[in-house]
């Protein structure tokens, strides 16, 4: 079964959404692909308990005539044709024009203790939150580096979490230096404000880190490493990220070129958001990290190019490109401190589908290498987590995209529209 | 419709609010969620469907992500098996 689609986008993020709605106004015909239960991605994930902001609520709304496809996840890739898999069955998406709106997920890096239950990421432990887990009257960390700490933390002290303190690792001097640069965006200025009042009484300090966690079956302390030496707290989860990598595994799979700009790939887009595939453009976080209001922006301009409509797509470009420097004055700010890539010992692991601590990947200096003597990379997540923790302690970059994008299905694979239940479900087909 | 859901988890009934992931649900019991191949008890590291370490049977289904499925009425929840 084959569905056509004069735009297909993949991602119903900020980016996402405001590319479906602008291609649908000019009268296209839309496909919002998800593989999350909601549209809304990161920012705007629907919370089960509180009310969504205004700006999420009005994007969703807007979707009147848009197909928006959620619980699919896009698997492989065909000539002009995406393959999506859904709890019941598999199908193919054709289309003209293809959006990449694929976001971001979090930087996790390891320490001793990182695989314990009730260590998380910052902005992981915000999404569990917002979809029901039972956060009132835990006792919660929250560390790593950026202005992502502080939506997770406002997030986890809105749902009753009692925090006991944020741990960023930038030094406070540039924390500072930040703050001054951001009066040059007011509404971002005005967020940072916002957020800290919702957090007053809780300790946020500077130059810190997470050295290591500590527990038998569960998390129950962390050791904090600051300007004054070491400092053991009881926790009951560590939430802890260090910034954001690009999604780009569907991009590559499609053969979009990317460029580093950091020790991850980003999608390579011109101006107008083409990637090197005719017919296939990029917006959001998927071409490098920037924000919602680039994501929204992104999605905009995405959205007129994908109907052949350069002309309103220029139009948005210098307001685009003035939110992109807000990325800039982020990525100088909150560089990561190099201590925090020594905190993994030859015992910890890096790969934890497969278990693979980091002393058994010395002496490898490529994935491929690495992949066939130890198994790393070769299990669920497809090196997703451990591939992006080698590049960024500088061992070597991750391998390229192979189908399937996620572990799928056997019948996914063969191409079958439905599954033939139940027997046939119980199959996983990925790199194990 | 209800703003309760019930589900089972190991043979532990749960009450989540509707919409709630089967992560949640899982969390309200306990935090295995799966045994790695090391035999190590694993719960969720990113909340997005990206790590793997969610994985539980859910309605004799393996593997399937908790953090990226909804709580249904009366599903059947086994973690690390
Ligand atoms: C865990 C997390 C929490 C965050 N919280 C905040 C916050 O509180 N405030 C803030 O300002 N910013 C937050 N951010 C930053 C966030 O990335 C941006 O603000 C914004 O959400 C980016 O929008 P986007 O549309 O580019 O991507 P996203 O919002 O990330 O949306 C991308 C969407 O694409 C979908 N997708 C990706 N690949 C596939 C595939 N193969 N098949 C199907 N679907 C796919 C994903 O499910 C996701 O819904 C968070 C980021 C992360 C990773
Ligand atoms: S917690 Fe990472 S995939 Fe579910």
């Amino acid at each position: 079964m084959t569905e056509r689609y004069d735009v297909l986008i993949v991602g119903a993020g900020p980016a996402g959404l405001a590319a479906a709605q602008t291609a649908a106004s000019r009268g296209a015909r839309v496909g919002l692909i998800d593989a999350q239960a909601r549209a809304g991605g990161q920012v705007w994930r629907h919370d089960v308990r509180r009310t969504a902001p205004r700006a999420a609520r009005e994007a969703i709304a807007a979707l009147r005539s848009v197909e928006l496809l959620t619980n699919h996840q896009v698997v492989a890739a065909e000539p002009s044709a995406l393959r999506v898999e859904t709890q019941q069955g598999s199908s193919l998406l054709s289309y003209t024009s293809l959006i990449l709106a694929t976001g971001a997920r979090e930087l996790l890096l390891p320490f001793p203790g990182w695989t314990l239950p009730g260590v998380t990421g910052a902005g992981g432990m915000q999404a569990l939150v917002k979809q029901g887990w039972p956060i009132a009257g835990k006792r919660v960390v929250i560390a790593g580096s950026g202005p992502l700490l502080l939506a997770a933390a406002a997030t986890l002290r809105a749902h009753g979490a009692r925090l006991q303190g944020i741990y960023e690792q930038a030094p406070v001097a540039r924390v500072h230096a930040f703050a001054r640069q951001l009066l040059r965006w007011p509404a971002r200025a005005t967020q940072a404000v916002a957020l800290r009042a919702q957090l007053a009484g809780v300790p946020y300090r500077f130059g810190t880190f997470v050295r290591s966690a500590h527990g038998e079956a569960a998390l129950r302390t962390v050791d904090i490493e600051g300007p004054h030496g070491t400092t053991r707290l009881d926790c009951d989860l560590l939430a802890v990220g260090y910034g954001l990598v690009p999604n780009v595994e569907l991009a590559q799979l499609l053969g979009c070129a990317t460029v580093q700009r950091s020790a991850h790939p980003q999608v390579q887009v011109d101006p107008s958001l083409r990637t090197s595939v005719a017919g296939i453009y990029a917006a959001g976080e998927a071409n490098g990290i920037g924000g919602l209001a680039v994501a929204r922006l992104e999605g905009a301009i995405a959205g007129h190019m994908a109907v052949g409509d350069t002309a309103a797509a220029n139009l948005l470009l210098p307001r685009r490109d003035k939110a992109r420097g807000f990325a800039e004055l982020l990525a100088t700010h909150f560089s990561l401190d190099p201590r925090l890539h020594q905190l993994a010992d030859a015992q910890t692991l890096i790969c934890r589908c497969e278990d693979v601590t980091l002393g058994e990947l010395d002496g490898f200096s490529d994935a491929r290498a690495a992949k066939l003597a130890t198994r790393c990379g070769m299990g669920a997540c497809q090196g997703r987590i451990c591939g992006t923790v080698l590049a960024e302690l500088g061992r070597f970059s991750r391998s390229g995209s192979r189908p399937p994008l996620f572990p799928a299905r056997l019948a996914t694979l063969a191409g079958a529209a439905t599954f033939p239940l139940p027997t046939i479900s119980t199959e996983v087909a990925d790199h194990e | 419709m209800s703003d309760i859901v019930r589900l089972s988890i190991d043979g532990q009934d749960v009450e989540v609010p509707t919409g709630a992931s089967v992560a949640a649900a899982i969390a309200h019991v306990g935090l295995h969620f799966r045994s790695s191949v090391s035999g190590a008890p694993r719960a969720p590291l990113c909340g997005m469907g990206v790590c793997f370490e969610c994985r539980v049977r859910i309605d004799g289904v393996m593997h399937v992500r908790a953090c990226m499925t909804v709580a249904c009425e009366g599903m059947q929840v086994h973690c690390h098996d």
